[in-house]
């Protein structure tokens, strides 16, 4: 895969508020291609403040974000984006079948007005595949359980054959074979050599994937360095902490 | 007796089919985005754009087009704010709406209730043949922005901040929705009438959903409801001399009705012997290893 300088995600001093309650305070961040980054922190941390940030989705009261490059105001290419949200908004009552959420998918790579052809097609069966949902395309996703609509949620994102998957908390209360199926579809997007951003409380069967662990804690990043091991705390002496003002309080949070 | 041997019958007609078509292919985006009552508030503020017109003597039509889109508009940048307090910001511009109607239609030259009671209700007799162009032609325009654009429109009601980040012109497609059901109301309020329009748009859906698994299909069942629901409903009002927009939405409500129930036995018959057998999904809890 091309490499570029420029990294696929990258905040700098970024500051978020809510009317006068600070939430993220200068933080700064730079993800480069291929690297699967887990952002962690207890709950009221930031952690999903930070992504929604990096998304545009929640204002900067100070700082920048650069997404491939190009500052966030100006950048265009979303279809290279793929977003998993925490779960599936509230249903209303109008039905929509699986296969018509994950062909949304291909809508910032299609365009609004062109209608879907074959090639959408076969990029929906491919990331309903990819999650194990194939054969449940033609259901309503009501009916299904939440980790199977959260599966749903990841193949809607895949659709759209993206180059970064920013995944907020998608494991979240979601059951033990749906958590299985969702690292293998992560698995195959890795082995592809994209990059992920991954917020979480813990990490479960993602474990082995992640090749950097970013903790937020108080609204700053407390630690930038390897994955956690399995068993241990992240204060371990063999973890970088790069942030030179990492609070001297350990973090509350215990990466299992 | 042939009562579509008459002209107006025959506009009255034509113009209920367009309005029976377009209202639920609009209907529901707003009711996936639980705006169900949406059309209704838009009706009350048309109102008033029907007394400018009839004030200054111009078509009420073009009038109440302008300024229901206007209110429209203004409603949709308040959801967009999320404020708490852009649910009374709706209460104000609704009253204000109809009370500013009402007051209008009074002040101009043509005040009768008969009058205000056809914009209110319907009436069979009201649409002229200008009017009845003006309907298919807008009428037209809805139908074809809310099927061309179904998946994009589809994305943004059913998760906004996902449609957001796919790079969607969000606010445009919202804009254009509120746009939508303005002209919708607009055009629907010689025959069905301003207060009843919003009912064609959200009983068909109400009904559909009941019985189909996707998107699509509820939104192709809820037209054809909507146009069974119309063309019965001129009919039935002409023969027994019935306000035409209350004969519509009593029959959608109906219609609404047969087919909750009709589910409803429908599942209770091919669940009972398969009850101990009904799949089992795992249960939605982390299992500590």
């Amino acid at each position: 895969m091309f490499v570029t300088a420029e990294p696929v995600v990258n905040i700098a001093h970024g500051v978020v508020a809510y009317v006068d309650r600070p939430v993220l305070r200068d933080v700064s961040l730079a993800v480069p291609a291929g690297e699967v980054v887990a952002i962690l922190g207890a709950n009221g941390s930031g952690k999903s403040t930070l992504v929604r940030a990096i998304l545009g989705l929640v204002p900067l009261r100070g700082g920048s974000v650069r997404l491939f490059g190009a500052p966030l105001k100006r950048f265009r290419e979303w279809r290279r984006i793929g977003y998993v949200p925490q779960r599936m908004g509230a249903g209303s009552g109008v039905p929509a079948t699986v296969a018509e959420v994950v062909a949304s998918g291909r809508l910032a790579r299609r365009g609004i007005l062109r209608p879907p052809g074959s090639v959408d097609r076969a990029a929906v069966s491919a990331a309903l595949t990819a999650v194990g949902l194939a054969d449940r395309a033609a259901e309503p996703v009501a009916t299904l359980s939440g980790g199977q609509q959260q599966r749903t949620l990841i193949a809607r994102a895949l659709a759209g054959t993206p180059e970064l998957l920013v995944l907020d908390e998608p494991t979240a209360g979601v059951d033990a074979s749906s958590q299985t199926a969702f690292a293998e579809a992560l698995r195959g997007f890795v082995g592809t050599g994209g990059t992920v951003l991954l917020v979480a409380h813990e990490l479960g069967p993602l474990q082995p994937l992640i090749n950097r662990a970013v903790v937020v804690h108080d609204g700053k990043i407390a630690h930038d360095g390897a994955a956690p091991a399995p068993v241990g705390h992240h204060a371990a002496p063999d973890h970088d902490h790069v942030h030179p003002h990492a609070p001297e309080d350990p973090p509350g949070v215990c990466l299992t | 007796m042939n009562l579509f041997q008459y002209d107006f019958m025959i506009r009255a007609l034509i113009g209920a089919l367009v309005i029976g078509l377009a209202a639920p292919s609009l209907g529901i985006y707003l009711v996936q985005r639980k705006m169900s009552l949406i059309g209704d508030g838009i009706g009350h503020v048309a109102l008033t754009g029907v007394g400018v017109g009839l004030l200054l003597e111009r078509s009420p039509v073009v009038t109440a087009v302008v300024v229901a889109a206007a209110g429209a508009v203004a409603i949709e940048l308040l959801r967009e704010r999320g404020r708490t307090s852009g649910d009374l910001a709706l209460a104000l511009l609704f009253y204000g709406g109809i009370a500013g109607g009402v007051m209008l239609v009074g002040l101009s030259s043509n005040r009768s209730n008969a009058n205000l009671m056809a914009y209110l209700f319907g009436s069979l007799t009201t649409t002229s043949s200008t009017d009845l162009v003006v309907i298919c032609v807008l009428g037209a325009v809805v139908l074809a922005a809310m099927l061309l654009l179904r998946p994009a429109l589809f994305a943004i009601c059913h998760d906004e901040e996902y449609a957001r980040v796919s790079g969607l012109p969000v606010r445009a497609l919202n804009i254009l929705i509120a746009v939508a059901a303005a002209v919708t109301v607009t055009i629907a309020m010689r025959t069905v009438g301003l207060l009843l329009v919003s009912a064609l748009m959200v009983v068909p859906v109400a009904a559909a959903q009941q019985v189909t698994r996707g998107f699509r299909s509820t939104m192709a069942a809820a037209m054809a409801l909507g146009v069974l629901a119309a063309g019965l409903g001129v009919w039935l009002a002409g023969e027994i001399d019935t306000a035409v927009g209350a004969t519509i939405v009593v029959l959608a409500i109906a219609g609404f009705l047969a087919v909750a129930v009709g589910a409803a036995a429908w599942r209770a018959l091919r669940q009972r012997p398969f009850t101990r057998t009904a799949e089992v999904e795992p249960p939605d809890v982390i299992l500590e290893r």
